[in-house]
């Protein structure tokens, strides 16, 4: 039986963890590949890095990282954050990603998806959605979410499985940072729109919202930053939770 | 020894070199090349393979003289051979992804697309799955039964000999999710992404 995945997420500014696990027996709590080879023997199914690195000139600074981390981490390992073209995701794929999300050139231009996935393959496409509700329903926003581009999300998600997307990282806007859960009605109506995996993103505070984002939301896989990067909680122990829930998961 | 992973422009093989070379440490060479008189005097060799059945048999084709190369080293010399993912269902007579494609038919059979019975489950099937082993492989040595492995495919290789199936996984129906036929190893799941079970089916290649 497949297994609900659970995917800890580091945001990674400069080449440095920016929300990272305060463990006091880090020897750089600031270093990506340290962090992710925890994350990773802790029983992570996969790995998620977030590169939010503003400048231009620091942007080639999350290929090193990379590189680093997929010689010490062997689950799989994906990375977003500023990824514009084909030619990007060449780069970070030859340096060791498995999958590469793409958000707002998705957008932009959805050629993006249909080309990358054709080159390379529909399993390392993963298209990012941020959306946020309006009235009776959620809008796409790009940029890092600073954009509305007015773009309904559902019918978005729907042109994104169709482009060639191999899975939907979906992250709600209004839920994201407030640790209040997921937004399960946006997770399930996506989720039954399309028939690739989905990856509900935004607003976890404890494990039961992991729980709703896999038995309400229909989520393939559960993305979370927070309860891991602050101790409140191991990997492991989400799993333990999620399994005494009756949710499989790989033990 | 010397162990060669073919690189075939098949897609993104990065995390195949660190995985091999992880487990090979400094005992073993590990060389990634499409060079045939290199293929030709190794001991063992790895066929990766990412994106369509398609686009990989297209992409060993660009290759002067690379199929034959291997046809050579599998059947003629049969030296240990270890196909991952689309590498696997490249041993199938024929498949039908895109578009009718031969081959190689080492083992028969066809790769045809997962019947995911209307739509009740998605593909591609992404994800840790348990294996059900079926036989005593030779890359099992260690793997406990329902191991986790890591999967991502939308195709799945039906071969006409079930004894050369060594291990299923269920999704929809059971999937075969590895095969050895006498010096032909394959897996459809990714050992070098499946943790340290992985790596240690990747161990047991190299020691084989």
């Amino acid at each position: 039986m497949l297994k609900n995945r659970i995917i800890p997420c580091l945001d990674v500014k400069n080449g440095r963890v920016v929300k990272g696990i305060n463990f006091v027996d880090l020897q750089d709590a600031g270093d990506p590949v340290e962090q992710a080879k925890i994350y990773s023997d802790g029983g992570a199914d996969e790995i998620c890095f977030l590169d939010i690195t503003a400048s231009n000139e620091n942007r080639d600074t999350i290929y090193d990282v990379v590189e680093k981390t997929s010689k010490k981490c062997f689950v799989p390992l994906t990375v977003g954050g500023g990824v514009r073209s084909v030619d990007d995701i060449n780069k970070l794929l030859n340096c060791g990603a498995d999958k590469v999300s793409i958000n707002t050139a998705a957008v932009q231009n959805s050629e993006v998806v249909v080309e990358s996935s054709k080159k390379f393959g529909s399993q390392c496409i993963v298209v990012a959605i941020d959306a946020k509700k309006n009235a009776d329903k959620w809008e796409i926003f790009t940029h890092g979410g600073r954009n509305n581009t007015g773009i309904d999300a559902i019918e978005f998600a729907f042109k994104m499985e169709s482009s060639g997307a191999g899975e939907l990282l979906v992250t709600s806007m209004d839920r994201d940072g407030t640790q209040v859960g997921y937004d399960i009605e946006l997770m399930s109506k996506i989720s039954s729109k399309v028939n690739i995996p989905v990856i509900a993103s935004g607003g976890v505070g404890n494990l039961d919202h992991l729980v709703d984002g896999i038995k309400l939301g229909n989520a393939s896989a559960v993305l979370a930053a927070s309860i891991f990067h602050y101790g409140k909680h191991s990997v492991r122990e989400a799993k333990e939770y999620l399994d005494s829930k009756g949710i499989p998961v790989r033990i | 020894m010397n162990v060669t992973i073919v690189d075939y422009n098949s897609g993104n093989i990065s995390s195949v070199i660190n995985s091999f070379n992880e487990v090979a440490k400094n005992k073993v060479n590990i060389k990634v090349t499409s060079d045939l008189n290199k293929i030709k005097s190794s001991d063992k060799v790895v066929l990766p393979g990412q994106g369509s059945f398609k686009s990989c048999i297209d992409a060993l084709n660009n290759i002067n003289g690379l199929a034959d190369t291997l046809n050579e080293f599998a059947t003629n010399n049969k030296k240990p051979l270890l196909g991952i993912c689309v590498g696997l269902q490249m041993f199938a007579d024929i498949g039908y992804e895109e578009i009718e494609t031969k081959g190689f038919g080492w083992i028969s059979g066809k790769v045809s697309k997962i019947d995911n019975q209307n739509g009740k489950f998605k593909l591609p099937h992404i994800g840790w799955n348990e294996i059900d082993i079926k036989k005593d492989s030779k890359i099992f040595k260690g793997i406990d039964n329902k191991s986790h492995m890591y999967f991502v495919h939308s195709y799945e290789f039906i071969p006409e000999d079930k004894n050369v199936i060594s291990a299923t996984t269920d999704y929809s129906s059971n999937i075969v999710c590895s095969v050895e036929k006498e010096n032909i190893f394959g897996t459809q799941f990714h050992p070098e992404k499946s943790d340290k079970i992985g790596l240690k089916i990747i161990d047991n290649f190299i020691n084989l």
